[in-house]
Protein backbone atom coordinates (compact mmCIF):
# COMPACT_ATOMS: atom_id res chain seq x y z
CA UNK A 1 0.00 0.00 0.00
CA UNK A 2 1.27 3.43 -0.98
CA UNK A 3 1.28 5.87 1.96
CA UNK A 4 1.59 9.62 1.77
CA UNK A 5 0.47 12.83 3.46
CA UNK A 6 -1.63 14.31 0.66
CA UNK A 7 -3.02 12.03 -2.00
CA UNK A 8 -3.69 14.14 -5.08
CA UNK A 9 -6.08 12.83 -7.70
CA UNK A 10 -5.18 14.38 -11.02
CA UNK A 11 -1.68 15.31 -12.20
CA UNK A 12 -2.60 18.46 -14.12
CA UNK A 13 -1.03 21.85 -13.38
CA UNK A 14 -3.08 22.37 -10.21
CA UNK A 15 -2.24 18.94 -8.80
CA UNK A 16 1.43 19.36 -9.66
CA UNK A 17 1.68 22.78 -8.03
CA UNK A 18 0.00 21.42 -4.90
CA UNK A 19 3.07 19.18 -4.50
CA UNK A 20 5.24 22.29 -4.28
CA UNK A 21 3.10 24.07 -1.72
CA UNK A 22 2.79 20.87 0.32
CA UNK A 23 6.56 20.40 0.11
CA UNK A 24 7.19 23.82 1.63
CA UNK A 25 5.21 22.54 4.61
CA UNK A 26 7.23 19.30 4.61
CA UNK A 27 4.20 17.29 3.52
CA UNK A 28 4.70 14.49 1.00
CA UNK A 29 2.42 13.94 -1.97
CA UNK A 30 1.46 11.13 -4.29
CA UNK A 31 -0.52 11.68 -7.49
CA UNK A 32 -2.93 9.39 -9.34
CA UNK A 33 -3.86 10.08 -12.95
CA UNK A 34 -5.79 8.10 -15.54
CA UNK A 35 -3.50 9.37 -18.27
CA UNK A 36 -0.11 7.74 -18.82
CA UNK A 37 1.80 11.03 -18.37
CA UNK A 38 1.56 13.99 -15.99
CA UNK A 39 0.17 17.32 -17.17
CA UNK A 40 -3.54 16.63 -17.56
CA UNK A 41 -5.27 18.55 -20.35
CA UNK A 42 -2.13 20.64 -20.91
CA UNK A 43 -0.21 17.54 -21.92
CA UNK A 44 -3.03 15.51 -23.45
CA UNK A 45 -5.15 18.02 -25.37
CA UNK A 46 -3.09 21.10 -26.10
CA UNK A 47 0.65 20.74 -25.35
CA UNK A 48 1.57 23.03 -28.25
CA UNK A 49 -0.89 25.81 -27.45
CA UNK A 50 0.48 29.00 -25.91
CA UNK A 51 -1.06 30.21 -22.63
CA UNK A 52 -0.93 33.95 -21.97
CA UNK A 53 -2.38 34.31 -18.48
CA UNK A 54 0.13 32.54 -16.26
CA UNK A 55 1.44 35.33 -14.02
CA UNK A 56 5.04 36.12 -14.86
CA UNK A 57 4.96 34.28 -18.18
CA UNK A 58 3.98 36.56 -21.07
CA UNK A 59 3.63 33.39 -23.15
CA UNK A 60 4.22 29.75 -22.30
CA UNK A 61 3.36 26.56 -24.17
CA UNK A 62 1.08 24.29 -22.15
CA UNK A 63 3.60 21.46 -22.50
CA UNK A 64 6.44 23.69 -21.29
CA UNK A 65 4.37 24.79 -18.30
CA UNK A 66 4.01 21.14 -17.32
CA UNK A 67 7.77 20.56 -17.78
CA UNK A 68 8.50 23.60 -15.60
CA UNK A 69 6.10 22.44 -12.89
CA UNK A 70 7.70 18.98 -12.90
CA UNK A 71 11.09 20.64 -12.44
CA UNK A 72 9.76 22.89 -9.69
CA UNK A 73 8.39 19.97 -7.65
CA UNK A 74 11.30 17.61 -8.26
CA UNK A 75 12.94 18.32 -4.85
CA UNK A 76 9.75 17.13 -3.18
CA UNK A 77 9.92 13.69 -4.79
CA UNK A 78 6.23 13.14 -5.53
CA UNK A 79 5.08 9.60 -6.23
CA UNK A 80 2.96 8.84 -9.28
CA UNK A 81 0.37 6.20 -10.09
CA UNK A 82 -0.19 6.88 -13.79
CA UNK A 83 -2.53 5.22 -16.27
CA UNK A 84 -4.90 4.25 -13.45
CA UNK A 85 -8.19 5.81 -12.49
CA UNK A 86 -9.11 6.45 -8.86
CA UNK A 87 -12.23 4.36 -8.39
CA UNK A 88 -13.20 3.98 -4.76
CA UNK A 89 -12.58 5.75 -1.49
CA UNK A 90 -12.94 4.36 2.00
CA UNK A 91 -12.71 6.30 5.25
CA UNK A 92 -10.89 4.52 8.07
CA UNK A 93 -11.61 4.93 11.78
CA UNK A 94 -8.52 7.07 12.31
CA UNK A 95 -9.94 9.57 9.78
CA UNK A 96 -7.56 8.65 6.97
CA UNK A 97 -8.63 7.46 3.55
CA UNK A 98 -7.85 4.52 1.29
CA UNK A 99 -8.22 5.22 -2.42
CA UNK A 100 -8.17 2.25 -4.77
CA UNK A 101 -7.64 2.49 -8.52
CA UNK A 102 -9.33 0.53 -11.28
CA UNK A 103 -6.22 -1.68 -11.33
CA UNK A 104 -6.41 -2.35 -7.60
CA UNK A 105 -3.52 -0.12 -6.49
CA UNK A 106 -4.21 1.10 -2.95
CA UNK A 107 -3.19 4.46 -1.51
CA UNK A 108 -3.52 5.62 2.10
CA UNK A 109 -3.42 9.24 3.21
CA UNK A 110 -4.93 11.49 5.88
CA UNK A 111 -5.78 14.06 3.18
CA UNK A 112 -7.23 13.57 -0.30
CA UNK A 113 -7.09 16.48 -2.74
CA UNK A 114 -9.13 16.00 -5.89
CA UNK A 115 -7.51 18.01 -8.68
CA UNK A 116 -9.31 16.07 -11.37
CA UNK A 117 -9.89 18.87 -13.88
CA UNK A 118 -12.64 17.83 -16.25
CA UNK A 119 -12.65 14.31 -14.87
CA UNK A 120 -10.77 11.29 -16.09
CA UNK A 121 -10.21 10.88 -19.78
CA UNK A 122 -12.24 7.98 -21.11
CA UNK A 123 -12.21 6.68 -24.68
CA UNK A 124 -15.03 7.97 -26.86
CA UNK A 125 -17.10 5.04 -28.00
CA UNK A 126 -18.77 4.76 -31.39
CA UNK A 127 -22.56 4.71 -31.42
CA UNK A 128 -23.16 1.09 -32.35
CA UNK A 129 -26.11 -0.92 -31.16
CA UNK A 130 -24.50 -4.10 -29.87
CA UNK A 131 -21.19 -2.54 -28.90
CA UNK A 132 -21.35 -3.62 -25.24
CA UNK A 133 -21.75 -7.27 -26.19
CA UNK A 134 -18.37 -7.33 -27.90
CA UNK A 135 -16.39 -5.20 -25.44
CA UNK A 136 -13.46 -7.40 -24.36
CA UNK A 137 -14.75 -9.92 -26.94
CA UNK A 138 -13.08 -8.34 -29.92
CA UNK A 139 -13.85 -4.65 -29.46
CA UNK A 140 -11.42 -2.38 -27.62
CA UNK A 141 -10.74 1.33 -27.33
CA UNK A 142 -7.04 1.29 -26.70
CA UNK A 143 -4.11 -0.99 -27.34
CA UNK A 144 -2.83 -2.34 -24.07
CA UNK A 145 -0.78 -5.29 -25.28
CA UNK A 146 0.01 -5.37 -29.01
CA UNK A 147 0.83 -9.10 -28.81
CA UNK A 148 -2.90 -9.79 -28.47
CA UNK A 149 -3.17 -8.94 -32.17
CA UNK A 150 -0.34 -11.14 -33.42
CA UNK A 151 -1.44 -12.97 -36.59
CA UNK A 152 -5.01 -11.72 -36.16
CA UNK A 153 -7.22 -9.75 -38.49
CA UNK A 154 -7.63 -6.24 -37.11
CA UNK A 155 -9.77 -3.30 -38.16
CA UNK A 156 -8.93 0.12 -36.75
CA UNK A 157 -11.27 3.11 -36.94
CA UNK A 158 -10.28 6.74 -36.42
CA UNK A 159 -8.49 9.59 -38.11
CA UNK A 160 -6.02 10.91 -35.56
CA UNK A 161 -2.51 10.10 -34.43
CA UNK A 162 -3.37 7.03 -32.41
CA UNK A 163 -5.28 5.42 -35.31
CA UNK A 164 -2.34 6.11 -37.63
CA UNK A 165 0.35 5.04 -35.20
CA UNK A 166 -1.31 1.78 -34.22
CA UNK A 167 -2.07 0.94 -37.85
CA UNK A 168 1.64 1.36 -38.60
CA UNK A 169 2.72 -0.64 -35.59
CA UNK A 170 0.25 -3.48 -36.05
CA UNK A 171 1.01 -3.77 -39.78
CA UNK A 172 4.03 -5.83 -38.71
CA UNK A 173 2.22 -7.76 -35.99
CA UNK A 174 -1.26 -8.59 -37.20
CA UNK A 175 -1.98 -10.79 -40.21
CA UNK A 176 -4.22 -8.11 -41.69
CA UNK A 177 -4.73 -4.43 -40.81
CA UNK A 178 -7.64 -2.40 -42.16
CA UNK A 179 -7.90 1.29 -41.37
CA UNK A 180 -11.33 2.89 -41.70
CA UNK A 181 -11.90 6.63 -41.49
CA UNK A 182 -14.82 8.88 -42.27
CA UNK A 183 -12.67 11.19 -44.38
CA UNK A 184 -9.92 10.78 -46.91
CA UNK A 185 -7.84 13.19 -44.87
CA UNK A 186 -6.11 12.20 -41.65
CA UNK A 187 -5.11 14.51 -38.84
CA UNK A 188 -1.77 13.44 -37.50
CA UNK A 189 1.97 13.96 -37.58
CA UNK A 190 3.11 14.30 -41.18
CA UNK A 191 5.49 11.34 -41.07
CA UNK A 192 2.75 9.09 -39.67
CA UNK A 193 0.47 10.02 -42.54
CA UNK A 194 3.27 9.37 -45.04
CA UNK A 195 4.17 6.06 -43.42
CA UNK A 196 0.58 4.86 -43.69
CA UNK A 197 0.59 5.90 -47.34
CA UNK A 198 3.73 3.78 -47.94
CA UNK A 199 2.28 0.80 -46.11
CA UNK A 200 -0.92 1.15 -48.08
CA UNK A 201 1.04 1.19 -51.34
CA UNK A 202 2.89 -1.93 -50.24
CA UNK A 203 -0.43 -3.61 -49.46
CA UNK A 204 0.39 -3.93 -45.76
CA UNK A 205 -2.48 -1.69 -44.67
CA UNK A 206 -5.88 -1.96 -46.22
CA UNK A 207 -7.28 1.57 -46.26
CA UNK A 208 -11.02 2.16 -46.59
CA UNK A 209 -12.11 5.83 -46.79
CA UNK A 210 -14.44 7.66 -46.62
CA UNK A 211 -16.22 5.01 -44.63
CA UNK A 212 -17.62 4.15 -41.25
CA UNK A 213 -18.15 0.99 -39.28
CA UNK A 214 -21.91 0.58 -39.07
CA UNK A 215 -22.40 -2.87 -37.63
CA UNK A 216 -20.79 -5.62 -35.55
CA UNK A 217 -21.53 -9.31 -36.02
CA UNK A 218 -20.55 -12.54 -34.37
CA UNK A 219 -21.94 -15.35 -32.23
CA UNK A 220 -20.16 -14.88 -28.89
CA UNK A 221 -17.22 -12.85 -30.01
CA UNK A 222 -16.66 -10.43 -32.86
CA UNK A 223 -16.43 -12.20 -36.20
CA UNK A 224 -17.06 -9.48 -38.76
CA UNK A 225 -17.84 -5.80 -39.15
CA UNK A 226 -20.06 -3.99 -41.61
CA UNK A 227 -18.22 -1.13 -43.27
CA UNK A 228 -20.25 1.46 -45.14
CA UNK A 229 -18.23 3.24 -47.76
CA UNK A 230 -19.65 6.67 -48.53
CA UNK A 231 -18.34 7.62 -51.94
CA UNK A 232 -20.71 8.66 -54.71
CA UNK A 233 -22.67 5.45 -54.26
CA UNK A 234 -22.98 3.84 -50.87
CA UNK A 235 -21.18 0.53 -50.73
CA UNK A 236 -21.48 -1.97 -47.89
CA UNK A 237 -18.54 -4.23 -47.17
CA UNK A 238 -18.59 -7.11 -44.72
CA UNK A 239 -15.10 -7.67 -43.43
CA UNK A 240 -14.09 -10.70 -41.40
CA UNK A 241 -12.07 -9.59 -38.38
CA UNK A 242 -10.93 -10.85 -35.02
CA UNK A 243 -10.53 -7.40 -33.49
CA UNK A 244 -12.01 -3.94 -33.87
CA UNK A 245 -10.03 -1.13 -32.26
CA UNK A 246 -12.03 2.11 -32.11
CA UNK A 247 -9.68 5.08 -31.65
CA UNK A 248 -11.90 8.16 -31.57
CA UNK A 249 -9.96 10.10 -28.96
CA UNK A 250 -10.68 10.70 -25.32
CA UNK A 251 -13.36 12.66 -23.59
CA UNK A 252 -13.36 13.65 -19.94
CA UNK A 253 -15.95 12.22 -17.58
CA UNK A 254 -16.42 12.93 -13.89
CA UNK A 255 -16.60 9.16 -13.50
CA UNK A 256 -16.49 7.28 -10.19
CA UNK A 257 -15.63 10.40 -8.17
CA UNK A 258 -19.26 11.35 -8.72
CA UNK A 259 -20.22 8.47 -6.39
CA UNK A 260 -17.95 9.39 -3.50
CA UNK A 261 -20.68 11.11 -1.51
CA UNK A 262 -19.45 14.57 -2.42
CA UNK A 263 -21.83 17.40 -3.11
CA UNK A 264 -21.96 17.84 -6.89
CA UNK A 265 -23.28 20.86 -8.77
CA UNK A 266 -22.98 21.49 -12.51
CA UNK A 267 -20.73 18.46 -12.99
CA UNK A 268 -18.30 19.87 -10.43
CA UNK A 269 -17.60 19.37 -6.72
CA UNK A 270 -18.88 22.02 -4.34
CA UNK A 271 -16.28 23.42 -1.96
CA UNK A 272 -15.97 25.96 0.81
CA UNK A 273 -13.77 28.80 -0.44
CA UNK A 274 -12.21 29.11 3.02
CA UNK A 275 -9.93 26.16 2.27
CA UNK A 276 -11.48 24.34 -0.74
CA UNK A 277 -12.68 21.48 1.43
CA UNK A 278 -15.65 19.45 0.23
CA UNK A 279 -18.63 18.40 2.33
CA UNK A 280 -16.49 15.44 3.48
CA UNK A 281 -13.85 16.68 5.97
CA UNK A 282 -10.37 15.75 4.80
CA UNK A 283 -11.35 15.63 1.13
CA UNK A 284 -10.54 18.78 -0.80
CA UNK A 285 -11.25 19.70 -4.43
CA UNK A 286 -9.03 22.17 -6.28
CA UNK A 287 -8.78 23.47 -9.84
CA UNK A 288 -11.29 22.99 -12.63
CA UNK A 289 -13.12 20.16 -10.84
CA UNK A 290 -14.52 22.35 -8.07
CA UNK A 291 -17.24 24.94 -8.07
CA UNK A 292 -18.20 27.84 -5.84
CA UNK A 293 -19.72 31.27 -6.23
CA UNK A 294 -17.61 33.17 -8.73
CA UNK A 295 -15.56 30.15 -9.80
CA UNK A 296 -13.30 30.64 -12.81
CA UNK A 297 -11.69 27.64 -14.46
CA UNK A 298 -8.23 29.12 -14.81
CA UNK A 299 -4.86 27.53 -14.10
CA UNK A 300 -3.86 30.53 -12.03
CA UNK A 301 -6.94 30.11 -9.82
CA UNK A 302 -6.06 26.42 -9.41
CA UNK A 303 -2.62 27.44 -8.12
CA UNK A 304 -4.19 29.70 -5.52
CA UNK A 305 -6.65 27.01 -4.46
CA UNK A 306 -3.85 24.45 -4.16
CA UNK A 307 -1.92 26.81 -1.88
CA UNK A 308 -4.80 27.42 0.53
CA UNK A 309 -5.68 23.73 0.49
CA UNK A 310 -2.16 22.80 1.65
CA UNK A 311 -2.30 25.23 4.59
CA UNK A 312 -5.59 23.73 5.71
CA UNK A 313 -4.30 20.18 5.19
CA UNK A 314 -1.29 20.95 7.37
CA UNK A 315 -3.51 22.10 10.20
CA UNK A 316 -5.67 19.00 9.87
CA UNK A 317 -2.64 16.73 10.09
CA UNK A 318 -0.93 18.71 12.87
CA UNK A 319 -3.74 20.44 14.77
CA UNK A 320 -1.50 21.41 17.69
CA UNK A 321 1.50 22.71 15.79
CA UNK A 322 2.08 26.44 15.64
CA UNK A 323 2.93 27.59 12.17
CA UNK A 324 3.14 30.76 10.11
CA UNK A 325 3.56 30.88 6.36
CA UNK A 326 7.13 31.55 5.29
CA UNK A 327 8.21 33.21 2.06
CA UNK A 328 10.52 31.21 -0.19
CA UNK A 329 12.71 34.32 -0.41
CA UNK A 330 13.25 33.95 3.33
CA UNK A 331 13.10 30.23 3.96
CA UNK A 332 14.35 28.97 0.61
CA UNK A 333 13.28 25.54 -0.61
CA UNK A 334 14.49 22.45 1.19
CA UNK A 335 13.79 19.32 -0.79
CA UNK A 336 13.17 15.83 0.57
CA UNK A 337 16.11 14.82 -1.60
CA UNK A 338 18.46 16.88 0.58
CA UNK A 339 18.70 19.71 -1.93
CA UNK A 340 18.50 23.25 -0.68
CA UNK A 341 17.81 26.39 -2.65
CA UNK A 342 17.98 29.77 -0.99
CA UNK A 343 18.65 33.40 -1.68
CA UNK A 344 22.37 34.21 -1.61
CA UNK A 345 23.37 35.94 1.58
CA UNK A 346 24.22 39.60 1.32
CA UNK A 347 27.86 40.34 1.87
CA UNK A 348 28.72 42.56 4.82
CA UNK A 349 32.05 44.09 4.11
CA UNK A 350 33.49 47.53 4.51
CA UNK A 351 34.52 49.43 1.42
CA UNK A 352 37.84 51.15 1.87
CA UNK B 1 -22.60 47.31 -32.41
CA UNK B 2 -25.77 45.80 -31.12
CA UNK B 3 -27.17 42.53 -29.97
CA UNK B 4 -28.44 40.01 -32.48
CA UNK B 5 -31.22 37.50 -32.03
CA UNK B 6 -30.48 33.83 -32.48
CA UNK B 7 -32.62 30.73 -32.04
CA UNK B 8 -31.02 27.81 -30.24
CA UNK B 9 -32.75 24.46 -29.89
CA UNK B 10 -31.35 22.64 -26.85
CA UNK B 11 -30.73 18.91 -26.50
CA UNK B 12 -34.24 18.41 -25.11
CA UNK B 13 -35.73 19.92 -28.25
CA UNK B 14 -36.77 23.22 -26.65
CA UNK B 15 -36.12 26.29 -28.78
CA UNK B 16 -34.86 29.44 -27.09
CA UNK B 17 -34.66 32.84 -28.74
CA UNK B 18 -31.77 34.70 -27.15
CA UNK B 19 -29.92 37.97 -27.51
CA UNK B 20 -26.26 37.58 -28.33
CA UNK B 21 -23.84 40.49 -28.01
CA UNK B 22 -21.60 41.14 -31.00
CA UNK B 23 -19.13 43.32 -29.12
CA UNK B 24 -17.92 40.83 -26.51
CA UNK B 25 -15.80 38.59 -28.75
CA UNK B 26 -18.22 35.78 -27.99
CA UNK B 27 -18.78 32.61 -29.96
CA UNK B 28 -21.90 30.48 -30.20
CA UNK B 29 -20.66 27.95 -27.63
CA UNK B 30 -20.16 30.76 -25.13
CA UNK B 31 -23.61 32.16 -25.85
CA UNK B 32 -25.11 28.73 -25.09
CA UNK B 33 -23.12 28.56 -21.85
CA UNK B 34 -24.02 32.10 -20.80
CA UNK B 35 -27.72 31.24 -21.07
CA UNK B 36 -27.07 27.79 -19.52
CA UNK B 37 -28.89 26.02 -22.35
CA UNK B 38 -26.74 22.92 -21.77
CA UNK B 39 -25.38 21.77 -18.40
CA UNK B 40 -21.89 22.97 -17.50
CA UNK B 41 -19.37 20.25 -18.24
CA UNK B 42 -21.30 18.99 -21.26
CA UNK B 43 -20.45 21.84 -23.62
CA UNK B 44 -17.26 23.75 -24.33
CA UNK B 45 -15.19 21.11 -22.59
CA UNK B 46 -11.92 22.10 -24.31
CA UNK B 47 -12.66 25.77 -23.74
CA UNK B 48 -13.16 26.64 -27.39
CA UNK B 49 -10.03 25.32 -29.11
CA UNK B 50 -11.92 23.09 -31.58
CA UNK B 51 -10.40 20.15 -29.74
CA UNK B 52 -13.48 18.39 -28.48
CA UNK B 53 -16.82 18.26 -30.20
CA UNK B 54 -19.00 19.03 -27.21
CA UNK B 55 -20.33 22.22 -28.83
CA UNK B 56 -21.29 20.58 -32.11
CA UNK B 57 -24.49 22.04 -33.52
CA UNK B 58 -26.59 21.78 -36.65
CA UNK B 59 -27.08 25.02 -38.54
CA UNK B 60 -30.73 25.26 -39.60
CA UNK B 61 -30.83 28.67 -41.29
CA UNK B 62 -29.02 29.58 -44.51
CA UNK B 63 -26.63 32.18 -43.08
CA UNK B 64 -23.20 32.47 -44.60
CA UNK B 65 -20.88 31.23 -41.88
CA UNK B 66 -17.14 31.73 -41.51
CA UNK B 67 -15.20 29.11 -43.44
CA UNK B 68 -14.21 26.01 -41.52
CA UNK B 69 -10.63 25.91 -40.28
CA UNK B 70 -8.57 22.73 -40.71
CA UNK B 71 -8.83 22.17 -36.97
CA UNK B 72 -12.62 22.33 -36.98
CA UNK B 73 -12.85 20.16 -40.09
CA UNK B 74 -10.58 17.52 -38.58
CA UNK B 75 -12.43 17.53 -35.27
CA UNK B 76 -15.77 17.04 -37.01
CA UNK B 77 -14.22 14.14 -38.93
CA UNK B 78 -13.76 12.35 -35.62
CA UNK B 79 -16.95 13.40 -33.87
CA UNK B 80 -20.20 11.42 -33.72
CA UNK B 81 -23.66 12.34 -35.04
CA UNK B 82 -22.07 14.55 -37.68
CA UNK B 83 -24.35 15.85 -40.43
CA UNK B 84 -23.66 18.00 -43.47
CA UNK B 85 -24.78 21.09 -41.53
CA UNK B 86 -22.64 20.33 -38.47
CA UNK B 87 -20.40 23.04 -37.09
CA UNK B 88 -18.53 23.59 -33.85
CA UNK B 89 -20.23 26.39 -31.94
CA UNK B 90 -16.91 27.63 -30.58
CA UNK B 91 -15.77 28.49 -34.10
CA UNK B 92 -18.79 30.65 -34.91
CA UNK B 93 -18.22 34.21 -33.71
CA UNK B 94 -21.17 36.44 -33.10
CA UNK B 95 -21.30 39.11 -35.78
CA UNK B 96 -24.14 41.29 -37.02
CA UNK B 97 -24.39 39.15 -40.17
CA UNK B 98 -25.61 36.28 -38.04
CA UNK B 99 -28.80 38.01 -36.86
CA UNK B 100 -31.60 35.47 -37.05
CA UNK B 101 -29.29 32.44 -36.96
CA UNK B 102 -31.02 29.16 -36.09
CA UNK B 103 -29.09 26.24 -34.66
CA UNK B 104 -29.76 22.99 -32.85
CA UNK B 105 -27.32 21.46 -30.36
CA UNK B 106 -26.07 18.01 -31.33
CA UNK B 107 -26.56 15.20 -28.77
CA UNK B 108 -24.05 14.91 -25.97
CA UNK B 109 -21.39 12.31 -26.65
Amino acid sequence: MIQTDILIIGAGPTGLFAVFEAGLLQLKCHLIDALPQPGGQCAEIYPKKPIYDIPGFPEVLAGDLVDNLMKQIEPFQPGFTLGERADTIEKLEDGSFIVTTNKGTQHKAPIVAIAGGLGSFEPRKPLLENLKKYEDNGVSYMVKDPEVYRDKKVVIAGGGDSALDWSIFLADVASEVTLVHRRNEFRGALDSVEKVQQLKNKGKINLITPAEIEGLNGEDKLESVLIRKKTTAIEDITLEVDHFIALFGLSPKLGPIGDWGLEIEKNAIKVDTFDYQTNVPGIYAIGDINTYNGKLKLILCGFHEATLMCQSAYQRIFPDKKYVMKYTTVGGVTGFDGSKKEAPKAVVKAID
Amino acid sequence: MSDIKIKITDREGVTHEVDAPTDMNMNLMEVVRSYELAPEGTIGVCGGMAMCASCQCYVKSDHVLPEMSDDEDAMLAEAFNVEDNSRLGCQIHMTEDLDGLEVELAPES
